[in-house]
């Protein structure tokens, strides 16, 4: 049959289209952006329905139904007004769009409820006390920020010299070289290590040297490194990879040295890139429980004294007043809600200012 | 300068320019008279390149068999030939740069200025800084500005320049390689705002402010359109004046355009070493070359 039918649009019926791309007709049907919307109004409809039955909302069966209904919707649809090949493509952009958006779920989940009960003890007094002397409600969290945040930086003092010079390494001078190879495969099991083994090496490490019942911050920083070198590693490779040989080409072709090359040239060429990548691996480490739970322990007042003695970590804090509450346990509770928010918080706001930073020094006019 | 009559064949080189650099290099051959200017004599300048038996490997693999020639100054020198024949190869050992690659050597002698290149004791970098290269696609440095690309290799070598003194070395660079109209009013600018065509200029200034004898170029207009292919031919004409310039080049009307001398390059087959089978005044290579082989390539019968 040939076809020669106007196809308008939308909803032209199931008359049109059908077989166009076998039968010599260029022309097929097109399911337009409101046809496409009506399939997914359809589809939230049709799985709002099942509700009927069982008298109150089930979330969770909304939802699958309505993106099983949207994905069959739009390929039946598709086959009907458009051609197979277009329907085969609408199937797998509903299958991909329905993924991500069952991914996001989750975290829009996550924060949301972080947000919500977190807020609760979102006030000045949590930022500006501590727990010392506090039973009951009221107290801060503000021993466990500090603690979260000296314990951060000194594993990133460690890991990013640590973790960048390797990355030089493997990218600019081991090249194919044995070495190079075994470097590689121990960032990947390095990679692999659970936290808490990074936590008991590191405790183990300092018993060794200071005796039994050793907790520092420092212990627990070394516990960080452990975890956060390898995806630095990773990440300032893959960076430093990306810069293309023809720029270190040019330079050698000057007479520029090969270290001065590096740091002049390639570096900068890649910094945007590490920046993002090393953000990455904090925000890999500084939400870390188990073992900060081991080498650092928990204080109820602040400890501006890495080298010694306990101190309070957000992860730990959290954990702590969630798993041990103290009376009254609302009170507790969100504490450790508030705690939550407050690393998150802590995690965006590096990510923020990796971002900015990183388009700064993003070289100029690469897209 | 004597000329005595050692009978060397046809464009090989002599191999005691170290040693006697005013010494006899006569070439004779079935073209034409020595007695006047010869274009194949080896031109007593300073920054003539005598090349002398040079094999290049990388690793096992044997790239470039066995050349020898004179590059002489004040011209512009084209080496032609299919893929893969070496040209590109040969020309990155006349500044060392095909070391960046792993287990690239050579063998053989680089001359220039009564140094050998390949010499025990000789610095690599040192010796790109005297001999600068053009690359086939333009590589201004994405983070610096058109000003600083310029100045990246006095700086980059830790040459203090005052803002008078890098101002002076933009603006002379950038008008050495007709540039300087087009960018001076946004020399701040990034390198890669620029055209292709414009970025390859910008490339050359970079390369020319760093005073080198000698201008590598590898296919440096394979990547830009006729107009500013015509820019950079034009371009070239002029350097030659100073440099000593040696480009390679898949276009053959190119080379013929712009060179004085040519050379031919081939591969017997993959694997093969490349070869230099000729090279001769440009004219004679494109209108009548001695070899069959040579005739075959710039007439469009093989390659």
């Amino acid at each position: 049959m040939t076809m020669t039918t106007d196809h308008l649009g939308p909803d032209t019926g199931p008359d049109t289209g059908v077989g166009s791309d076998s039968n010599g007709d260029i022309t097929s049907g097109e399911l337009a952006g409101k046809g496409m919307f009506a399939i997914f109004g359809g589809a939230v409809v049709l799985g709002a329905l099942t509700w009927l039955p069982a008298g109150s909302i089930n979330w969770a069966r909304w939802v699958i139904v309505t993106i099983l209904a949207y994905i069959i919707g739009t390929y039946v649809v598709s086959r009907i007004v458009e051609s197979k090949r277009h329907a085969t493509d609408r199937l797998a952009t509903a299958v991909m769009t329905s993924s991500f958006a069952v991914v996001l779920l989750p975290l829009i989940s996550v924060v949301w409820t972080v947000v919500d009960r977190g807020s609760n003890r979102f006030d000045w007094a949590f930022y500006t006390e501590t727990m010392r002397g506090v039973v009951g409600e009221g107290g801060g969290a503000y021993h466990a920020i500090i603690g979260t945040l000296i314990i951060t930086a000194l594993a990133a003092t460690f890991s990013i010299p640590f973790g960048l010079f390797t990355a030089i390494y493997l990218v600019e001078y081991g090249g194919k070289t044995r070495f190079a190879k075994w470097v590689t495969g121990l960032v990947d099991v390095m990679t692999g290590i659970p936290s808490i083994v990074a936590g008991l090496f590191a405790y183990a490490f300092f018993v060794l040297v200071d005796g039994p019942g050793h907790r520092s911050g420092l212990a627990g920083a070394i516990a960080l490194t452990l975890l956060m070198t390898p995806v630095v590693v990773r990440a300032s490779e893959e960076m430093l990879r990306l810069v293309p040989n023809e720029l270190r080409e040019a330079s050698y072709a000057l007479g520029v040295p090969k270290w001065k090359t590096i740091a002049k040239i390639v570096l900068p060429t890649a910094v945007a890139g590490i920046l993002t990548g090393i953000v990455l691996a904090i925000a890999r480490v500084i939400g870390e429980t188990a073992p900060l739970l081991i080498t650092v322990g928990i204080a109820q007042g602040v400890n501006y004294n890495p080298f010694s003695g306990r101190m309070a970590t957000l992860p730990v804090f959290t954990y702590n007043s969630y798993a041990f509450p103290t009376l009254p346990r609302d009170a507790s509770l969100d504490r450790a809600w508030a705690s939550a928010l407050t690393l998150v918080i802590i995690v965006a706001v590096l990510f923020t200012g990796a971002r900015i930073l990183s388009s700064i020094l993003k070289p100029k006019g690469l897209k | 300068m004597n000329r005595s009559v050692t009978s060397s064949p046809l464009l090989s080189t002599q191999n005691g320019a170290a040693i006697m650099p005013n010494s006899a290099q006569a070439t004779q051959a079935g073209i034409g008279s020595a007695v006047e200017s010869d274009p194949n004599a080896p031109v007593d300048l300073p920054n003539r390149i005598d090349v002398t038996d040079l094999n290049i490997y990388y690793g096992a693999f044997k790239a470039v068999e066995d050349v020898s020639m004179t590059i002489n100054p004040q011209s512009i020198t084209a080496l032609i030939g299919p893929s893969g024949c070496g040209k590109s190869t040969f020309l990155r050992s006349l500044n060392r740069m095909h070391e960046v690659i792993d287990g690239a050597y050579v063998e053989g002698s680089v001359v220039i200025n009564d140094k050998d290149l390949y010499g025990p004791g000789v610095d690599p970098v040192a010796v790109r800084r005297k001999i600068g290269m053009v690359f086939q696609r333009p590589n201004p440095f994405p983070t610096m500005s058109i000003a600083d690309n310029v100045l990246a290799g006095k700086k980059l070598n830790s040459k203090r320049l005052s803002k008078t003194e890098g101002a002076e070395l933009v603006e002379e660079s950038l008008r050495g390689a007709n540039l300087w109209n087009e960018v001076k009013d946004r020399l701040d600018k990034p390198g890669s705002s620029l055209s292709g065509g414009q970025q390859q200029r910008l490339c050359i200034a970079r390369a020319i402010a760093v005073s080198p004898d000698v201008l590598l170029m590898d296919e440096p207009c394979s990547a830009l359109d006729p107009i500013s292919t015509l820019a950079i031919e034009e371009l070239m004409l002029e350097l030659k004046r100073t440099y000593n310039i040696v480009i390679v080049t898949h276009n053959m009307q190119q080379a013929a355009r712009v060179s004085d001398r040519t050379g031919f390059f081939t591969i017997e087959g993959t694997g093969k070493p490349g070869k230099l089978v000729e090279m001769d005044t440009t004219e004679k290579i494109f209108a009548n070359p001695a070899k069959q082989e040579t005739q075959d390539y710039v007439t469009g019968r093989f390659g």
